[in-house]
């Protein structure tokens, strides 16, 4: 067989290659340049090869940003992954029940994130907020601007209030797609309602899940302007997540080299992670 | 083992029933022995499906009762009724072996190990799954997988009835041919009261001893393929079985005779005369149709040659009349006459015989 080779078609790649390098590759690669030089005024660069890196990686606060960061995307993954396939499975299957519920989770996924975390800022205020003042009311002694505990509870709490939908949404549609004789033979195998989760519809939402748990494992790794909006990382560095650290420290100190460098660290975690999460699932996959 | 009454079986999935359309089924009776061989066969949207689901308990009937060995089990689950139905796609459970999938259903009755191993090897033995018993159900072909719902359905040796929901249609043709005379084979050898739902005419006809013909909701004829095949209660069965179907023609009744364009046709039922039909038909199968030298005035249109049979198109003045006939017989060409065989010809009032 003769096969044509033409490469013309390559120019049809150059606008999206000229976008993506202005959106992508340029900024990048300014962090880049940043990462391993300093920078005085008047644009003058020395070079300091990985001494940015290496203060980093052996910094206490990097350390500390890091644990908390790993613990709050932890955290809210273990609360809003068995939540939102529960919710997911308890919504109707039938009748206008399903747009009401669908609107309804909707919801918290359409408000922008600075308005959510102003919204949970004064819910939450202790002497003013609806939350606040009823915790307050209830003899819990209340105040997220204060005390650490509080200032995670209530980050969490937004978080997941704003994010779970899209678990449930994942989910729900995971769930619509198997076929009503699944159910049906398990009818009649006389499955018990655990094994029909277990063996139908768990295995069957593996698909959404898998995206759902990246998704959310991204969202909330890079998480910056709701506890920013809320807590502003505080009291002191409680919710300093990683974002919120190193947005202190690139443009709160000025410390430009060192900011570079705990970006590209940062990039490089949250790639490591999605990478060997979907390596993990896909081997199963294969497997099966 | 159980004998199986429908009792004025109605379905509507509506909440209101506003028109005859509005009604999946309706007016269902049948009787089925213990241990015989059943087909539920109809096209697509006749209710089939419905009606096995009935029967099974997956669906819980608007209107009748259905009873197994003359108890009402209308409104029992279909763990309490025992039974098995296996669907038209394979349903295997991914997460478990083969071996796993196999032994579910008897787990979840609480059978020992002992005896569900037992049975878990019989039915692989029987079905040729004994070599894939520890792999992975998922990984299996369709077949495979087929193989492995039939092998839930028949694990369990206890079941009042074995249902199968057109459980053929995902499998290869070659293997199509084993599976069924698999099944017949089992058929003879379990001696259990199976349902079989098919649109395949010969699927139906090879498996069961009595076919259950369905059309629009309705059981149109029940009988034997013999009996439908040589006698149709009603158009639709003479249309949709037999390949190809049955010729069916405009005629007048004139005084307890049929007339096709002016010439009168003898049936092999007795026409009565008292009631008015609003459309009458004379049917006849293209296997009793034969030339002669005087009849029904026809013209030759096309003949095709299937290879062991020929079929013939012609046409009369009321219609086109199909003939099947021996492929080394010599077809007269050009304008001829028609001859039906009296016994296998019938009059049709409003698509119902007349007789």
């Amino acid at each position: 067989m003769n096969k044509t080779y033409n490469q013309k078609a390559w120019f049809f790649v150059i606008p999206v290659f000229i976008l993506v390098a202005f959106n992508a590759v340029v900024p990048l690669m300014t962090v880049v340049n940043y990462a391993f030089q300093e920078t005085f005024a008047n644009n003058v660069f020395t070079w300091e090869g990985t001494r940015w890196f290496k203060q980093i990686l052996r910094s206490d606060r990097f350390h500390a940003a890091l644990g908390r960061q790993f613990m709050f995307t932890g955290v809210i993954l273990l609360i809003q992954i068995p939540l939102g396939i529960a919710i997911a499975l308890s919504m109707p299957k039938k009748g206008i029940g399903i747009s009401v519920c669908l609107v309804l989770m909707s919801m918290p996924l359409l408000i922008p994130w600075n308005v959510v975390g102003a919204m949970w800022n004064i819910f939450a205020l202790p002497e003013i907020g609806f939350l606040g003042h009823t915790l307050n009311d209830l003899g819990f002694d209340y105040n997220f601007t204060q005390q650490t505990g509080d200032a995670w509870f209530t980050t969490i709490l937004m978080d997941v209030w704003h994010w779970t939908s899209l678990v449930v949404l994942l989910s729900y549609a995971g769930l619509r797609s198997i076929q009503p004789a699944y159910y049906q033979a398990a009818e009649i195998d006389g499955a018990s309602r655990w094994a029909v989760f277990r063996h139908i519809e768990l295995p069957k939402m593996k698909k959404v899940l898998t995206i759902a748990i990246l998704l959310r494992f991204m969202d909330s790794f890079m998480i910056y302007t709701e506890p920013f909006v809320l807590t502003g990382g505080g009291p002191g560095n409680a919710t300093a997540f990683l974002s919120i650290d190193l947005v202190k420290m690139a443009l709160g100190q000025f410390d430009l080299g060192p900011a570079a460098a705990m970006s590209l660290i940062y990039f490089f975690i949250v790639l490591l992670v999605c990478w060997i999460f979907y390596n993990l699932m896909m081997r199963n996959e294969a497997q099966t | 083992m159980s004998k199986i009454t429908l009792n004025n079986l109605s379905h509507s999935y509506l909440d209101k029933q506003n028109s005859d359309s509005d009604w999946a089924l309706r007016d269902i009776n049948l009787d089925w022995q213990d241990g015989g061989a059943y087909a539920l066969l109809g096209p697509s949207g006749c209710g089939k499906t419905t009606l096995l689901n009935i029967i099974s308990g997956l669906l819980t009937p608007t209107k009748g009762k259905v009873l197994f060995n003359d108890k009402d089990v209308t409104s029992e689950t279909p763990v309490e009724r025992n039974i098995a139905q296996i669907f038209q796609f394979p349903v295997i459970y991914d997460t478990m072996t083969v071996y796993e999938n196999l032994a579910f259903p008897l787990k979840n009755r609480g059978m020992s190990n002992e005896e569900i191993d037992s049975k878990v090897k019989e039915i692989a033995e029987m079905l040729e799954l004994t070599k894939t018993l520890n792999n992975r159900a998922s990984g299996l072909t369709a077949d495979g997988k087929q193989k492995i719902s039939l092998g839930r359905g028949l694990a369990r040796s206890n079941v009042n009835v074995i249902m199968f929901d057109e459980p053929l249609t995902v499998i290869d043709p070659h293997l199509k041919w084993i599976l069924r005379s698999k099944l017949k084979e089992l058929h003879q050898k379990i001696n259990r009261t199976m349902i079989y739902v098919t649109h395949d005419q010969t699927e139906a006809l090879t498996f069961a001893e009595q076919v259950v013909v369905m059309h629009e909701g309705k059981i149109v004829q029940s009988g034997t393929p013999v009996e439908l095949f040589e006698k149709p209660k009603h158009t639709f069965v003479g249309h949709f079985i037999g390949s190809p179907g049955m010729n069916i023609l405009p005629c007048q009744i004139d005084n307890g005779e049929a007339l096709i364009d002016g010439i009168r046709i003898q049936t092999g039922t007795q026409i009565n005369n008292k009631i008015n039909f609003s459309k009458t038909e004379i049917g006849i199968r293209p296997e009793f149709v034969s030339f002669t030298e005087e009849g029904i005035p026809v013209k030759i249109i096309k003949v095709s040659n299937t290879g062991r049979h020929k079929i013939i198109d012609t046409e009369c003045k009321s219609g086109k009349i199909k003939i099947l006939s021996d492929s080394t017989k010599e077809i007269p060409s050009g304008s001829t006459f028609l001859s039906f065989n009296k016994k296998y010809t019938f009059a049709y009032g409003d698509n119902w015989i007349i007789e």
